[in-house]
């Protein structure tokens, strides 16, 4: 098994192999991506309205896909850094830099939609809840990266040095989570108890999936048009400085 | 071995000192404490109040805007290339760079916290806790800038990058500094044990894991 696995990734460090893959895995994602939100999409549209939050509770279903992709896209550039760094796979960093943008895009979302979702609930934009901090500090991780990767003018150099970045974020991620909620019980004991949240009925719970599973579809097709986009762009450079890199 | 390492400690504590780095970072602490009446009014019980988590704040400030003096005057006249031909290894001069910034900039600073406190009208009975979770975190604040410092380093002008690399990592560290000194002061002057511990294991955790990831970071920019 792992033999194939190592097979198969030497086998796509060849990026013209893998242009050819994504080119051809490119149409099929896309179309499965906006297929699911549109089933999705529908779903929501006919989700009755909950006793307590009337049709806010809509937010929901962009909300929560959203947090979970910001969290996963955060794990992806840590695998796609590790692989880069430790197997010198050369795609790592293309993977890597081309889902940073994307990843701070949900989490954006998330926080945007959270303080949508927020004011009629909680009668605020925003609160110090432990959530909405850790998810803020881990748009500030995102930036970060993303600054890293622009700022350093050496391609080689940039990559290396953000994917120690993403490595090293990736153990700082959890412990703020952990410290955060540590803060806030300490700080305000339940003050703004959301009502006691009941177990998710299956009205909400299954258009919520179809959104998630829509919302990491989009995640792939971005990333993949992207890792495409920057594959060329190395492609392009190379040629401007006259086969030099 | 040794003698390498102290002798670059007491060159960057030297370096901080005589270049007046160190009388800038106090001053920038004084001037932001100084800022704070101005900002949220003169009332005495409310900057007694809020006095531990500004002083705890206004620390961070002045250690962010130290960081570019850690390598960045090495890396740009060539001392750095030396730097790795030495007998120790690389994560031993990080060590030492940031046991000569926590020398130079650090304990400066916690003499200025008291007195700074002072104008805040803190409350003595926080004084203690204060600059012992400061203490304790010390470790930490050092090392996870050198991280910060160290990736920015081949960057031009990189203390407002350096900045934006470092705050995430210092998150975890304001909140169970100014936590413990919060409960010290709802306590009577009793040291909270419990965050302090916290505090004093991620400076351990930080002290064994950050000059890898700083050294690794200072490889990638010399070349």
């Amino acid at each position: 098994m792992f033999k194939t696995v190592e097979n198969i990734s030497a086998y796509y460090a060849n990026p013209q192999r893998f242009m050819r893959l994504a080119q051809a895995l490119q149409a099929p994602i896309w179309g499965l991506a906006v297929l699911v939100l549109g089933i999705g999409l529908y779903m929501v549209a006919h989700v009755p309205d909950d006793y307590q939050q009337g049709s806010t509770v809509r937010i929901m279903f962009v909300h929560v896909p959203a947090a979970w992709m910001a969290l996963f896209a955060y794990s992806f550039i840590f695998f796609a850094s590790v692989t880069a760094l430790i197997f010198r796979h050369p795609l790592g960093h293309v993977a890597g830099r081309s889902a940073a943008p994307i990843g701070a895009v949900f989490t954006l979302i998330a926080l945007i939609t959270g303080s949508l979702w927020g004011q009629p609930m909680w009668g605020t934009w925003w609160v110090w809840d432990a959530r909405l901090t850790s998810v803020l500090v881990l748009f500030f991780v995102y930036l970060g990266y993303i600054a890293l990767w622009q700022a350093i003018e050496d391609h080689g150099q940039a990559a290396r040095a953000a994917a120690i970045l993403a490595i090293v974020g990736s153990i700082n991620v959890p412990i703020v989570k952990f410290s955060v909620d540590w803060w806030n019980t300490l700080h305000q004991p339940a003050s703004v108890s959301r009502f006691a949240r009941p177990a998710l009925h299956p009205d909400f719970l299954y258009p919520l999936l179809v959104m998630g599973v829509g919302f990491m579809l989009l995640f792939f097709a971005l990333t993949l048009t992207r890792m495409q986009m920057e594959i060329l762009r190395q492609r392009a450079r190379v040629r401007q400085n006259g086969g030099a890199g | 071995m040794m003698s390498i390492f102290i002798a670059l400690c007491r060159q960057h504590v030297l370096l901080a000192w005589r270049s007046g780095h160190t009388t800038l970072i106090v001053s920038f602490l004084f001037i932001a404490v100084l800022l704070m009446p101005f900002g949220l009014g003169p009332e005495l019980a409310l900057l007694r109040k809020l006095a531990p988590g500004l002083l705890w704040v206004v620390l961070l400030m002045s250690l962010l805007l130290s960081l570019d003096r850690m390598f960045q005057a090495d890396f740009e006249d060539g001392t750095m290339d030396q730097l790795v031909l030495l007998p120790i290894s690389l994560e031993m001069v990080v060590l030492a760079k940031s046991l000569g910034h926590f020398i130079a900039l650090f304990i400066p600073l916690l003499v200025a916290v008291p007195v700074a406190g002072l104008l805040l009208n803190i409350e003595a009975a926080a004084l203690p806790a204060l600059l012992a979770s400061m203490l304790a975190g010390a470790p930490a604040l050092t090392l996870l800038g050198a991280i910060g410092a160290a990736l920015a380093l081949s960057v031009r002008r990189s203390s407002m990058l350096t900045v934006l690399l470092v705050m995430p990592f210092y998150v975890p560290v304001l909140i169970f500094g100014a936590s413990s000194t919060s409960r010290a002061i709802s306590s009577g002057g009793q040291v909270d044990g419990a965050s302090l511990a916290i505090l004093a294991l991620i400076s351990l955790a930080t002290l064994f894991m950050a000059p890898l990831a700083a050294a690794a970071a200072l490889r990638v920019a010399i070349r």
